[in-house]
């Protein structure tokens, strides 16, 4: 069995010194740290290995292609879908563009779509852009006390019968675990198309998407101890291979005149121009990477990590935690008293503690929960327990700053 | 507030803590604004905390007037700095001052820098800017 405290010293960033303070990294749910097998893959494709894809006969472009179309198998493999249903984008975000343009061609003034109170903008404004083109309407799934109210959202669904269900499998924000299994269960049996935001599921849930049985799902690589500026979109084939083409150019195509065009099949159409190859081939690294660690293990050091925390944070006088703290990937969102989250997050930095403080790209949330932000500190299983008593020292004198 | 005292408080205070610690003080020392003058318009945008930024000038001495708040304790000391660096400063004077010198020698350039999202560089920028209209 791995050890989890070991996998640690994997991560060159997390030696650093920060103004002589060592690194508390906490804002994992914003970008996760990159394991050295990463970094060597990415910096050995550029020094022995860089070439284009699909394009040339000779021995790097072959190589080349056929590490870029094996990771896409990796990945494929990772989330239980077939190796076609996988295309690369550049993160979640152009995932949902993608798919906010392509169904929205039968959106009518008919049409709703129903999102969660917790999304990222990302997946809240390219379905408002759909909606006002073609009339559609956006429904918001209710919530109670910073938690998903499960059956006032069933309800709901079986009252609108949206088109599409769009909603994150994890709150970025508040690192609620959502019962997605539950309401994509109904959505079956209504019609309703679901649509998965992965982004900060994919590396500490591991989702079986066959077994999940959603229709779509995005994810971004750097969430995922892989690179910055590659992620996917997962679509059960038929459906996937039904979508129009979203960018276009070349690449993509079966056959050009000057009078019309014509398409490869999925994934090939969705993926026009020079791909992110070092990217791809960096993000199945990371999975290959995360796919040594035992998933029960590793889940059960990320959740003794964070209820630690939770317990720490909840002894200082003051404090407020918002969502749900037993279904949590392990992201703590957090205020003191009515001091601003700016203020805490600058002097906690000054600790050398990283953690991330605002409205997290979810506005409407935070409106709702009635703050203008948190501070929100995020676990990954590459924090251990000096990270938390790092943490706590460095909040009580900030706070002691402060008062 | 002048400028040298402050400069002076900043100088003798070693490490980040004990600087903000002093920033922190600054701000306190700065009135609050009344909640009928914090108004949207009165925003500077580009700040990640709420900034709010008045200014004008004294007919009589030639010279400028600011009054500003923020939500953050932290951005409020920072504003102190910045109004006593520009009060009573013509404007011909104001366009010609280096934000940026004085932050230097403060240690609190990383506060000018755009990534901070605390968003001082758009306020120097905007008093630069106002402070030429005035001229």
């Amino acid at each position: 069995m791995t050890d989890i405290q070991s996998l640690r010293n994997d991560f060159p960033i997390l030696n650093k010194q920060l103004d002589g303070q060592p690194l508390c990294y906490l804002d994992s749910a914003a970008t996760a740290q990159k394991p050295n097998k990463v970094i060597d893959v990415i910096k050995s494709f550029y020094q022995d290995e860089n070439s284009n894809v699909h394009r040339g006969l000779h021995t790097l472009s072959e190589n080349a292609t056929v590490r870029y179309e094996s990771a896409r198998e990796t990945v494929a493999n990772f989330l239980n879908v077939e190796t076609r249903e996988i295309v690369w984008t550049s993160g979640a975000t152009e995932s949902l563009n993608l798919l906010a343009h392509g169904l929205s061609a039968c959106f009518n003034s008919d049409s709703v779509i129903a999102i969660s109170p917790f999304e990222h903008h990302a997946n809240i404004v390219p379905w408002q852009e759909a909606c006002q083109r073609t009339g559609a309407t956006l429904l918001v799934l209710p919530m109670l006390d910073g938690i998903l109210d499960e059956q006032g959202a069933i309800a709901l669904l079986k009252q609108h019968k949206p088109d599409v269900l769009a909603m994150g499998h994890v709150s970025n924000a508040l690192g609620n675990i959502h019962p997605i299994e539950s309401l994509i269960s109904v959505c079956k049996a209504l019609g309703t198309i679901t649509v998965i935001d992965g982004a900060q599921s994919l590396l500490h849930l591991r989702p079986d998407l066959k077994a999940l049985d959603c229709d779509f799902y995005v994810f971004s690589a750097h969430k995922a101890l892989g690179p910055t500026g590659v992620g996917g979109l997962y679509g059960k084939y038929q459906q996937l291979n039904a979508l129009p083409v979203y960018k276009t150019g070349g690449e993509m195509i079966k056959e050009v005149s000057f009078e019309r065009s014509s398409y490869r099949e999925a994934p090939g159409k969705f993926e026009p121009g020079t791909p992110n190859i070092s990217g791809v081939i960096g993000f199945a690294a990371a999975i290959d990477y995360i796919n040594k660690i035992e998933h029960s293990a590793l889940q059960r050091y990320e959740q003794t990590l964070y209820h630690a925390l939770l317990e720490k944070l909840r002894q200082i006088e003051g404090i407020t935690v918002y969502g749900d703290t037993q279904n949590n990937v392990g992201v703590v969102s957090f205020n003191y008293k009515s001091e601003h989250h700016y203020d805490l997050a600058t002097l906690l930095n000054t600790y050398g503690v990283a953690v991330r403080s605002g409205h997290h790209c979810t506005q409407p949330l935070m409106k709702m929960l009635k703050v203008n932000g948190t501070v929100r500190a995020s676990l990954a299983f590459y924090n251990n327990q000096d990270d938390i008593e790092h943490f706590i020292n460095a909040l009580n004198a900030t706070i002691e700053l402060l008062d | 507030m002048n400028i040298e005292h402050i400069t002076k408080k900043l100088s003798d205070s070693h490490g980040w803590q004990a600087k903000y610690r002093e920033i922190m003080l600054l701000g306190k020392q700065l009135p609050s604004l009344p909640d009928a003058l914090k108004v949207d318009s009165a925003l500077v945008s580009g700040c990640d905390s709420k900034v709010w930024l008045y200014l004008d000038l004294d007919e009589n001495a030639q010279q400028l007037v600011l009054i500003a708040d923020s939500d953050t304790r932290i951005v409020k000391g920072l504003l102190a700095i910045i109004i006593a660096a520009y009060a009573s400063k013509t404007p011909e004077q104001a366009s010609q001052f280096n934000a940026y010198e004085l932050f230097e020698s403060l240690g609190l350039i990383a506060h000018l820098s755009p990534s901070r999202g605390n968003g001082i560089r758009a306020i120097v920028e905007q008093i630069q800017a106002k402070a030429e209209l005035l001229k």
